[in-house]
């Protein structure tokens, strides 16, 4: 168990320097650079501003520079936004998106896992198929449909919502349910699958035999092995939902973590382009190794080795 | 496990059941404003960089930066003129060269310090500082010794032409003649800042220091700075320092990043905002049908047009350029393409109130097709396909797309459509990468010169290869041309060259078309200055 979590986080951190390096090299060759604008600066102005920020400096002495302070910690300052360090930004968007992220998954599981489980236990029945399709639905409109269509029936006609905004917790509830839909959906279709697989096999026959009550076949006896597919699922899953929130922060204006990933790459913004993809390497790494840990205490069957 | 999921859910429906339908004009995304004070919902664009009159650069935040800080004079009632503002008066001396500014008597900081004549100063100072690396310092440079400073060749600030004659008297010494130096005062980079309070927080050479943050922040506009929640909302308050309060008619303002301008639409229906920033192409049909009343549509000083790469064949050859440029049905993409009320362009230069260019672009399409046969390719045989650029944007493929089959059908001139990110298209724009390409330009300040100005040879915005030395002397002799008949007159050379030469083949003139509330009276202003005194909401 420990020599799998050494030899996890050694790979880790060499993934973790390859995609620092590749992200910053990268960025550098694309044409284009902070400073470009519509309006150009003169050649002057644009030297100060190499000079503020270090840009004239050979790329090799800045790449060590950034390695350097990136081992105090320090992402450096933000190019798009001047009063503001890349780590304060990430300080201050990071928890929003997280919260997005936890009460969509909170929704996403509340309504995906009852869908499938019921539909498994209902297979061939109309409980299934209005399940099932629902999950077909889900899995094909995608969020920036699902979106502003219920804005258009939640907030303008019916006026029960903001159309926006991220300031009371009732503004939470419409990016919350159009993004846990979009998830509830792969996880109601796993569940079922999952589940079936589980309910056709011999030690449920003998629950059923012993007397078992139906909801005690299923809480006490399936669950367990059912979720299986879930929770591999979940780990990208949840990565996804903190990663690819950026459409849901953008149609509901929420001040998360997803607008600044994207929108940091347009505006060549080279210190928060890597100060949000270092963020998101290690998040997803993370999150990887936890859907590892608890998929190997579920299942017998798949053990920690390195 | 399950049980807690049920009694969340539970909770969950109790929340939604719990919230009422509200009334669709109180947005509820408020800080409590004191009972009865008038507020005032914008959305902005985007996030801010920073509200650092010295360091910004783009319009969202010029409307801010409005708010919280003043320039010596600003625009009228009507959104264009000229009124006093942290000067409450001025001269000019007869040669054109000395300004004499006599401040404000009342004028105060935020924070109670009376605004002097230093303050001006020394904010000159710091943006002219190069270490500062600001990029509208170049605004200054009509002053003596400005463009020296910056540049490092000279040390001693007190040699340049800026000069406190004492704590209320400001006197500016231009090198030459500037017939629009208070036109272009209007503009953030002649604003003071208070630089006890940039010092306090990290230094006057130092960019983007907390100087900035509500609660730090020390202005002389008519408001201040009480929220700045990044990518959620700022909230200005009216100053009670501020030496015409009585005229302000608003209390608070609060500006919302609104970077997707669909859900800032939807924002507006829902009564989230008094006035959009921009309104969505497809919703300005569905507005002047279904709710004219807030629709608005307002001049703005600004020209969409094609750059043309002179330094590569077969567009070197001016009879090429005309023949395109003449090839254009501009009528048909103002009215079916881009319908938002727009002129179609001739010329270089939108007309404004002081200077109409009577130069214009004229011949018809039977010209065009001799040109072009002219120059060895009848009804375009033999010509390769031209590449058009443009940066990745619906509108612009729009437009791009019906310019090429009008090219087709009227000149049988193949055209290669080329979309480009936004930043790597300026880049391809910088170096000469193109044949054709998409651009626009919106003024600085209200004269003419700011759409002349760019096409002087080796100019950083020039990008076409574009080079005419009796052009470039036509602008250096308007520059120092006192009698504005006469300078009027040499702008219109200049755009008759422009029109001969064909460096750009212009399109249209822009337009600035938004929602806003019916009752929200706000003067349409050609650069998108605003001055918050004529902005409130009628009763």
């Amino acid at each position: 168990m420990l020599r799998f979590f050494a030899s996890r986080l050694l790979q880790s951190l060499l993934a973790l320097i390859i995609i620092i390096t590749a992200t910053f090299f990268m960025l550098r060759f694309v044409p284009g650079g902070p400073f470009t604008t519509e309006k150009a600066v003169t050649p002057e102005i644009l030297r100060n501003l190499e000079a503020h920020y270090g840009l004239d400096q050979p790329l090799w002495k800045q790449y060590l520079d950034y390695l350097g302070s990136l081992a105090r910690g320090d992402f450096g300052p933000s190019f798009k936004y001047p009063n503001r360090t890349v780590n304060e930004i990430l300080a201050d968007k990071l928890p929003v998106s997280l919260e997005l992220g936890v009460l969509s998954l909170l929704v996403a599981l509340l309504i995906g896992l009852p869908l499938g489980i019921l539909a498994a236990v209902r297979r061939n029945t109309w409980v299934d198929y209005v399940a099932s399709s629902f999950g077909m639905v889900g899995i094909s409109i995608p969020t920036f449909v699902v979106g502003p269509l219920l804005v258009l029936a939640l907030a303008i006609h019916l006026g029960w919502f903001n159309a926006s905004g991220w300031y009371s917790p009732i503004d939470r509830m419409l990016p919350c349910l159009v993004l846990g839909i979009a998830y509830a959906a792969p996880i109601s279709r796993l569940t079922r699958g999952g589940m079936l697989e589980v309910l056709s096999q011999d030690f449920i026959r003998t629950a059923r035999a012993k007397g078992a009550s139906e909801l005690r076949v299923v809480m006490r006896h399936s669950l367990k092995g059912g979720l299986l597919p879930v929770v591999s699922f979940l780990g990208p899953a949840i990565a996804g939902i903190l990663t690819g929130s950026f459409v849901i922060e953008t149609i509901f204006q929420i001040p998360g973590i997803g607008r600044e990933f994207v929108n940091s790459a347009f505006n060549r913004d080279y210190t928060l382009v890597l100060g949000t993809v270092i963020l998101y390497a290690v998040l997803i790494m993370a999150l990887n190794l936890a859907a590892d840990v608890v998929q190997a205490w579920m299942n017998p069957k798949v053990r920690l080795e390195a | 496990m399950i049980r807690r999921f049920l009694t969340l859910s539970g909770a969950a429906l109790l929340l939604l059941a719990g919230c009422k339908p509200r009334d669709a004009a109180t947005p509820s995304a408020t800080a409590t404003p004191a009972a009865g004070a008038k507020v005032l919902y914008l959305g902005n664009g985007t996030e801010p960089q920073d509200l650092d009159p010295q360091v910004v650069t783009g319009v969202p935040e010029n409307k801010i930066v409005n708010a919280l800080f003043e320039g010596l004079v600003a625009y009228g009632p009507s959104g264009q003129g000229t009124i006093p503002a942290a000067a409450a008066s001025w001269s000019i001396s007869e040669d054109g060269l000395v300004y004499t500014f006599n401040l404000q008597p009342n004028g105060r900081w935020s924070n109670g310090d009376p605004v002097t004549a230093a303050d001006f100063v020394g904010s000159y100072r710091r943006i002219l500082n190069p270490k500062l690396a600001s990029e509208y310092a170049n605004k200054l440079y009509p002053v003596v010794g400005a463009r020296e400073f910056h540049e490092g060749k000279l040390q001693d600030f007190s040699r340049t032409g800026f000069k406190a004659l004492d704590a209320r008297t400001l006197q500016i010494t231009l090198k030459r003649r500037t017939s629009f130096l208070i036109e272009s005062m209007k503009h953030y980079a002649w604003f003071p800042v208070h630089l006890p309070t940039v010092e306090k927080f990290g230094g006057l050479e130092r960019k983007g220091s907390a100087w900035t943050r509500a609660g730090n922040l020390v202005g002389n506009g008519p408001y201040t700075l009480t929220e700045w929640s990044m990518q959620q909302r700022i909230i200005v308050d009216k100053a009670p320092t501020y030496w015409d309060r009585d005229a302000l008619r608003t209390d608070r303002i609060i500006f919302y990043p609104t970077e997707n301008i669909e859900t800032e639409e939807r924002m507006f229906r829902t009564g989230q905002l008094h006035k959009t920033n921009e309104l969505p192409l497809d919703k300005t049909d569905v507005y002047r049908r279904e709710q004219p009343e807030s629709l608005r549509i307002d001049p703005l000083l600004g020209i969409y047009f094609f750059r043309i790469n002179l330094t590569r064949p077969p567009l070197n050859d001016k009879r090429i350029r005309r023949a395109l440029a003449l090839a254009i049905n501009r009528e048909v993409i103002v009215g079916k393409v881009t319908r938002q009320n727009q002129q179609p362009a001739y010329n270089a230069c939108p007309p404004m109130e002081s200077f109409t260019s009577p130069a214009r672009l004229a011949g018809d399409l039977a010209e065009a097709r001799r040109l072009l046969a002219e120059a060895g390719y009848p009804e375009g045989k033999g010509l390769r396909p031209i590449e058009l650029l443009y940066n990745t944007s619906q509108n612009h493929k729009k437009i791009a797309e019906a310019l090429q089959q009008m090219w087709r059908q009227n000149l049988g001139v193949d055209i290669a459509l080329v979309n480009q990110e936004w930043k790597v298209y300026l880049d391809s724009q910088d170096t000469l990468a193109y044949d054709l390409s998409r651009a626009g330009w919106i003024a600085d300040y209200v004269d003419p010169n700011t759409f002349f100005d760019l096409w002087r040879t080796g100019d950083g915005n020039n990008d076409t290869g574009f080079a005419n030395a009796e052009y470039d002397r036509l602008l250096e002799e308007a520059l120092g041309t006192a009698d504005e008949t006469a300078r009027r007159a040499l702008y219109a050379r200049m755009d008759a060259i422009l029109m001969d030469e064909l460096p750009i083949i212009p399109l249209y003139f822009y337009t600035r078309t938004y929602a806003a509330n019916p009752r929200l009276q706000s003067p349409p202003n050609l650069v998108e200055t605003p001055n918050y005194k004529f902005i409130y909401l009628r009763d």
